[in-house]
């Protein structure tokens, strides 16, 4: 009865705490950003002012099931963080994790700007390109551990990166693509396109909007709790390679040029898939030994 | 003065509109984004998106052709929002409010909260507008409590399209 508690208040405090970390690394990335562009740069809780500014506009719907994939969106991303606070399986929550991007996938799909649609598309090529990583970086996992239960990552005696390590690198690749950063943010991004407008986003206003950047934040802590499932003992080395990580999707971010979602695709399935497959043949033949 | 009116003197969302500006307007207003001004230490982003926006940039007079873009942008825009009318010609139609085809500035078609004369004006002084234009915002956003939902943006439409003159000059 104990153990139920403890979880609960463990998955009520990660709900309130994880958008407060998200808001904040949003807010370092900015002043971070800014500085390498030679800028001054917005106040780090500059993201909490927008997201508050956002919630007190106007609501103004295109139709009536918008609100309806927002609300999935933050939903599963929410659930998919529960679930890695509490150590479940690995394989559901990026199934899960899926389930969320879908639901903002099909918003955008719902209203009639062609903006939007594009966006859409691109996000769809974007998971598709990502997708089969993510399940592989799960298999690997299982291959080390036994296991695809996150509590048994916890178990190891060795950190999961030594096993690995190129796992590790296919993961970081496609973290760009989940941070929807430079080189690959042509789904959305933070700064309007000249082309696309705001993509994927450019029919949420107000609230809804402010709900999906409340989601962005969800999605952060989330990818870089599991960058520290990498190194889980001790676990403040995983923290720090999360962030590590984080600024290295900065700097990626300030020096590349957007790519097309072609050379994406291209790159993403021989480097991504290519790492990881190579890495679990490896595993597989030392297994064997 | 609640968090969310705080929250919303700090981060104001630009969309900037050409209307029949000669382009220097918008060279001076596309030069606040550079390293020098930099807009974004006060949270300012051209969002370029009237749904995301709050204030909304015009330069350049309007005329009969740009008239349904103008209002179009400004509807699509959320409450509670704003306009600055940027350079002389948004202000009152400048050199151009003689052609036949002008109507003079934003303010004969739009509620303009606040005027950035010049021509061109220099980017410190566009700055200051959109920063005035904020607090504007504040009282917008307590009208927008009182008023009926949905019904203020015509309203406002309909008391701009006579003399409004009460924008603060900067």
């Amino acid at each position: 009865m104990t153990d139920v508690i403890k979880d609960i208040i463990l998955v009520v405090a990660a709900i309130i705490v994880a958008p407060i970390i998200g808001g904040i690394l949003n807010g370092l990335d900015r002043k971070i950003s800014a500085r390498m562009q030679n800028r001054y740069g917005p106040p780090i809780l500059q993201p909490f002012y927008d997201v508050l500014k956002l919630f007190g506009k106007e609501r103004i719907a295109v139709n009536q099931t918008q609100m309806v994939y927002v609300l999935g969106y933050l939903f599963f991303a929410v659930a998919s963080l529960g679930m890695l606070v509490l150590k479940q399986d690995l394989l559901m929550i990026m199934f899960v994790l899926a389930f969320s991007n879908i639901s903002l996938v099909m918003g955008a799909m719902s209203v009639r700007s062609p903006y939007s649609k594009i966006g859409a598309q691109r996000e769809i090529i974007q998971m598709m390109a990502y997708e089969p990583v993510l399940l592989l970086m799960v298999v690997g996992v299982f291959m080390s551990t036994n296991s695809f239960m996150i509590k048994s990552v916890f178990d190891l005696d060795k950190p999961l990166l030594y096993s690995l390590p190129l796992i590790f690198i296919a993961f970081i690749y496609v973290l760009t693509i989940k941070l929807r950063k430079s080189p690959f943010d042509f789904s959305t991004s933070h700064h309007g396109h000249q082309e696309l407008i705001k993509g994927l986003t450019t029919e949420f206003s107000g609230p809804q909007l402010a709900i999906i950047e409340m989601t962005h934040w969800y999605d952060l802590v989330l990818l870089l709790g599991l960058i520290t499932l990498f190194f889980a003992k001790p676990i403040w080395v995983g923290i720090l390679i999360a962030l590590v990580c984080y600024f290295l999707e900065m700097v990626i971010d300030n020096i590349s040029a957007r790519v097309t979602w072609k050379w994406m695709l291209k790159y993403t399935w021989i480097i991504g898939i290519g790492l990881a497959l190579t890495n679990i043949i490896w595993l597989y033949l030392k297994n064997r030994a | 003065m609640g968090i969310i009116d705080k929250a919303r003197k700090k981060s104001p969302w630009i969309i900037h509109y050409d209307c029949t500006s000669c382009n220097g307007c918008d060279i001076e207003t596309l030069a606040c984004l550079t390293p020098l001004y930099d807009v974004e230490r006060f949270g300012i982003i051209n969002v370029g998106n009237p749904k995301h926006a709050d204030v909304l940039v015009v330069t350049g007079s309007v005329n009969k052709r740009n008239v349904r873009v103008l209002k179009n942008l400004y509807n699509q825009m959320p409450d509670p929002k704003a306009v600055v009318a940027v350079g002389a010609c948004a202000c009152t139609g400048g050199i151009f409010s003689d052609c036949y085809n002008v109507y003079g500035g934003v303010n004969k078609v739009l509620p303009v909260d606040v005027y950035v004369p010049g021509c061109c004006p220099r980017p410190e002084a566009i700055i200051d507008g959109i920063v005035q234009a904020m607090d504007k915002l504040e009282g917008k956003a307590r009208n927008m409590k009182h008023a009926a939902s949905g019904k203020q943006p015509e309203a406002a439409l309909q008391a701009s399209t006579g003399n409004n003159n009460d924008g603060a000059n900067t």
